[in-house]
């Protein structure tokens, strides 16, 4: 039986991860693949308790993060793809309208 | 049962005639405002008059009926401190009433004629039918707060038509010293009323005199009473023009002449003297007070009147003679003779808007000219005006049978039985005026004309421009009907005293008068005529004097005011009050103002710390608008850092458990 703490250092690092890659990477599609490391990183803490503590709560938790990532996944490459059409970029210190 | 005066209308109608020439006189003709202007403040002497009659016709015996309270409406109603609308009438308001409604009537009639030619002609009218209403509110008054108000009335009128040119920087500060001066005589009444307040629970006459007559009087030391009266007297100096406050009148001659003549001379400077004579049950009771009241009245009559002589221009002697007239009104309530005060009040107010009226006329003849120096001789060009300036000047001087002598000798006679001291500096006063007023009189009317009679246009600050010119011409009749008028009362007005008829008339007013001079009565009927031979050979005096100064040898003023040297200057610069009052209140005041409450309080520390903290504000959020710089991740940042700071806290937290 692998410890519990095993499993949320690697969901903190991949937490990590995502947030890193969040702030530093410019192409849009790497922000958008760190959103969903940072996502899948917290899933991973969830399944981890639920599986530690019996409880089903945490699974169904999970279930409902991932159909939301999927939504948001395909919402969000539907903006990205307009936003190429455009602007024929995906360096987001290039899409700045909205900055004054 | 009291009948139903409806005194009400008495102030309220110069308040419409007020309101409609206010409103709407701009566009209407002059006509149109010169009828309003007349017709409601004859209406309210007409309504005046027969409220007289109405009273009149009652028998005397039945004082009681006399006494009128009207109640209109509740004003201020503070636990058991209520005051009202109320208006009152006793004999006392009533000479008050037909004095204001009459003289001010006629002053009306006369202004359609001096103010023709003004472009503010419907402003002027509805300030002087504002100035009635003010004024018929004091006199009516049944407390003394609505006093008060009419009394504050009258001094924003005062300071309205003071400074009605007010394109003119002299007339314009004249507005506001005549305020100013005021304003701190009115201080002293309103102290004196918060004492009332205090001590009887009541502003109301009836009340307020009811809870005094028990007090007895305070013969030793001052208390109470003593301390009303002498602030309520310190208001009375304020309105009337006594020492110290008296300095506003003089310069309150800048305004046009009638306003002079129903203002400052008739009318509202006498309402200090109405103010004493109504409190007189307050007076009576307090010595001391009764003591200052005639000191001031009595130095303020011979003051005036040493400055009276020196003065040139026509409308500041009669100025003066005017403050120290109200010093023999104050005099004369001082010694307790209240009635004689009235009576001179009113014959006053009779000959001395007569010779203002007439010295308008003068002016208006000469073409705006008020230097008497550049007068003479205008005997033969307006006969009229020098006629009644005539008998108002024998009127003043105390000659009988004219009005002025009545007044003015009951008073003396007054004064000798309260002290002789005051009946001295009476007497001396009494030669004074009539020297200075027969001076003007031959300056102005005898001899050779001094004035150009060049074309001259300019008389700008005065309303008659296009008489500038030619020579002195009567004025038209209708400023001369009020003058003749005028004469008459003043002329006949005195013998309402004969046989003290006056005073009996007052009587019930004034029941409890006889206090301070019970001890008087020693003094015999050969006394009083006595006295009344030596006051009209010192009146024939001043006027043998003027005639050998000013018609006869007229080289010799200049010798004597030559031999007086410094003295005569100082005079002549009226004692260098005003350099005085400049010096250690005036610019002390302004210095201070300017350096510690505008440059050091105003400047450093409102305006600089408001400015500071904008002056903050701006360079506070200079900083921090660098953080929204709309970079989406450095938002991230921020918020990734923060978790990370929060989760770190939270762990700390564990941990230390």
């Amino acid at each position: 039986m692998v410890p519990l703490s095993y499993y949320l250092v690697l969901s903190g690092i991949l937490f990590a991860c995502g947030v890193t890659g969040f702030l530093i990477k410019r192409n849009i599609i790497t922000i958008f693949m760190s959103i969903e490391l940072m996502l899948n990183g917290v899933n991973l803490s969830f399944v981890a308790f639920a599986a530690h503590w019996h409880s089903l709560a945490g699974q169904v938790f999970v279930f409902f993060v991932m159909v939301v990532a999927a939504a948001e996944s395909a919402v969000g490459l539907a903006i990205i793809i307009a936003v190429y059409r455009a602007r024929e970029t995906l360096n987001v210190d290039q899409i700045n309208l909205l900055k004054l | 049962m009291t009948p139903n005066l409806n005194l009400w209308l008495i102030p309220v109608l110069p308040l419409a005639g007020a309101a409609i020439n206010g409103f709407f006189g701009k566009r209407a003709s002059r006509t149109a405002v010169s009828t309003v202007g007349l017709l409601f403040s004859g209406a309210a002497f007409a309504w005046a008059l027969a409220v007289a009659f109405r009273l009149s016709s009652v028998s005397l015996p039945h004082q009681e009926f006399f006494l009128n309270n009207e109640h209109l409406a509740h004003w201020i109603r503070a636990g058991s401190f209520t005051v009202d609308f109320a208006f009152y009438l006793d004999q006392l308001s009533l000479v008050m009433l037909l004095v204001v409604t009459g003289v001010g009537f006629l002053i009306h009639i006369y202004s359609v004629g001096y103010m023709w030619e003004d472009p503010s002609y419907y402003r002027f009218f509805s300030y002087l039918n504002l100035f009635m209403f003010f004024m018929l509110t004091l006199v009516l008054a049944n407390n003394y707060l609505l006093m008060f108000i009419g009394w504050e009335g009258v001094g924003l009128a005062s300071y309205l038509l003071i400074g009605f040119w007010f394109t003119k920087d002299s007339a314009a500060s004249a507005g506001k010293k005549a305020f100013i001066v005021n304003r701190i005589g009115d201080f002293g009444f309103l102290i004196g009323l918060f004492l009332m307040i205090q001590h009887f629970g009541s502003l109301n006459f009836t009340q307020v005199f009811d809870s005094v007559r028990p007090i007895s009087a305070e013969v030793s030391g001052a208390g109470l009473l003593t301390t009303i009266g002498i602030l309520l007297m310190v208001g009375a100096c304020g309105k009337s023009a006594q020492i110290p406050l008296y300095v506003w009148l003089p310069d309150a001659m800048e305004g046009p002449t009638p306003v002079s003549a129903l203002i400052h001379a008739a009318t509202m400077v006498t309402a200090g003297v109405y103010m004493v004579s109504r409190s007189h049950v307050i007076f009576e009771r307090a010595p001391a007070a009764l003591t200052v009241v005639a000191v001031i009245g009595t130095l303020t009559a011979l003051f005036a009147a040493t400055i009276g002589i020196t003065q040139t221009d026509i409308k500041k002697v009669l100025a003066y003679s005017t403050v120290s007239q109200l010093g023999y009104m104050f005099m004369a309530c001082g010694v307790g003779a209240f009635s004689a005060g009235i009576f001179h009040l009113m014959t006053h107010a009779f000959f001395k808007g007569l010779l203002f009226l007439g010295a308008g006329s003068v002016i208006h003849a000469v073409g705006g000219e008020q230097d008497m120096r550049k007068m003479g001789g205008l005997r033969s060009y307006i006969p009229w005006t020098t006629l009644t300036m005539g008998v108002a000047t024998l009127a003043i001087a105390g000659i009988p049978p004219f009005a002025g002598f009545w007044s003015k000798d009951e008073i003396l006679w007054k004064a000798y039985q309260a002290n002789w001291i005051y009946w001295l500096i009476g007497l001396v006063t009494a030669f004074i005026t009539s020297f200075y007023m027969f001076r003007l009189l031959f300056m102005t009317f005898a001899g050779e004309y001094r004035g150009t009679q060049v074309d001259e246009h300019g008389h700008a600050s005065h309303g008659h421009d296009e008489h500038g010119q030619g020579e002195p011409h009567e004025s038209p009749m209708v400023m001369l009907v009020p003058l003749m008028i005028l004469a008459v009362l003043s002329f006949f007005g005195g013998f309402v005293g004969w046989h003290n008829g006056f005073e009996h008339f007052l009587a019930p007013v004034f029941a409890s008068g006889e206090v301070v001079e019970a001890g008087g009565e020693v003094a015999s009927r050969g006394t009083e005529l006595l006295l009344m031979g030596v006051s009209v050979l010192v009146a024939v005096l001043g006027f043998v004097v003027a005639y050998v100064l000013y018609v006869s040898k007229p080289y010799l003023p200049q010798k004597i005011a030559d031999w007086f040297g410094n003295f005569y200057d100082a005079v002549r610069n009226k004692y260098y009050v005003d350099e005085l009052y400049a010096a250690i209140l005036v610019k002390p005041l302004v210095d201070s103002s300017t350096r510690v409450l505008w440059q050091g309080v105003d400047r450093k520390v409102i305006d600089d710390s408001i400015n500071d903290a904008a002056d903050g504000a701006r360079h506070v959020s200079d900083k921090v608008r660098h953080m929204q710089s709309g970079n989406l991740r450095s938002y991230a940042g921020w918020i990734a850092v923060a978790a990370a700071v929060v989760i770190a806290y939270m762990i700390w937290q564990a941990e230390a458990r």
